[in-house]
């Protein structure tokens, strides 16, 4: 059998470890994590597909290299609901609900009615002091309060997915995952009724 | 000879993920434009790899004249 064709993408895992490397030297690196944010979404809007879930998401290969090629998952199969059409909704609205509260922080912290809080919130509860990541007044107060929200959300998530992996299969987040629901979801908009015959 | 059985995907949980694609050693299985796996029958030997690495677990192996 033929060994597969490794691509510079099938790398993209150390990505994943670099930027959250760097989040521990400078807060402000955390708005790199809005290309894995907004690279999904343009790749489904105007290619219609999910080739960031298929090949670039650097989350699921570190998943993957951990869970499969390091033996840190019981590769169990996950709970049913958890891949459940109503749990992933849920999820997603959750998700894009916390992320907006990110914004409507920021947007206080910019309007000066509130101030910047140096801490990393995990599983949007556990504060957790992270002032030795920042500078004060490097740059506006509002957009290190976003790279501070933005890097908890993304720490978060990874954590979730890092708890999933080792109790059920390598990849169990993109289960659930709220970009490749919401991926999948325009997708599946974009081809609505368009399914061809050979295919169905 | 083809295998007696081949993978099968179930389209309404499948998330799309690509984990069957990465995993499948005969590059059998691809998601089409995003919403769902799709086994292509004659390439597939019917290993069960993409099974059992489904996050959804919505892959299933089916006698080949069985498939839908």
């Amino acid at each position: 059998m033929k060994a597969k064709q490794k691509h510079w993408y099938n790398y993209l895992w150390i990505w994943t470890i670099v930027y959250f490397l760097l989040g521990f030297f400078n807060i402000l690196f955390a708005w790199l994590g809005m290309i894995d944010f907004l690279l999904p979404l343009c790749l489904a809007i105007f290619g219609g597909n999910k080739w960031f879930c298929n090949h670039l998401c650097g989350r699921s290969q570190l998943f993957t290299v951990l869970g499969k090629k390091l033996g840190c998952s019981r590769q169990r199969p996950a709970p049913r609901w958890l891949s459940s059409k109503w749990f992933r909704y849920a999820f997603l609205i959750f998700f894009l609900t916390m992320f907006g509260n990110i914004l409507w922080q920021t947007y206080l912290v910019f309007g000066g009615a509130a101030s910047l809080r140096e801490v990393v919130k995990l599983f949007w509860t556990f504060r957790v002091p992270w002032g030795w990541a920042y500078t004060a007044g490097t740059v506006p107060d509002w957009a290190a309060q976003f790279s501070f929200g933005f890097y908890s959300l993304m720490l978060t998530s990874t954590l979730i997915g890092l708890i999933v992996m080792a109790l059920f299969r390598p990849r169990t987040w993109c289960g659930f995952c709220p970009m490749g629901s919401m991926t999948q979801l325009i997708c599946k908009a974009k081809q609505h009724g368009k399914i061809p015959q050979e295919i169905q | 000879m083809a295998s007696k059985r081949i993978a099968q995907a179930d389209r309404t949980r499948c998330v799309s993920c690509g984990a069957c694609m990465q995993e499948c050693p005969r590059e059998a299985i691809c998601v089409w434009k995003g919403c769902f796996a799709v086994v292509d029958c004659a390439l597939c030997v019917g290993c069960g790899m993409c099974m059992r690495i489904c996050p959804a677990d919505c892959i299933t192996l089916v006698q080949r004249e069985a498939q839908a």
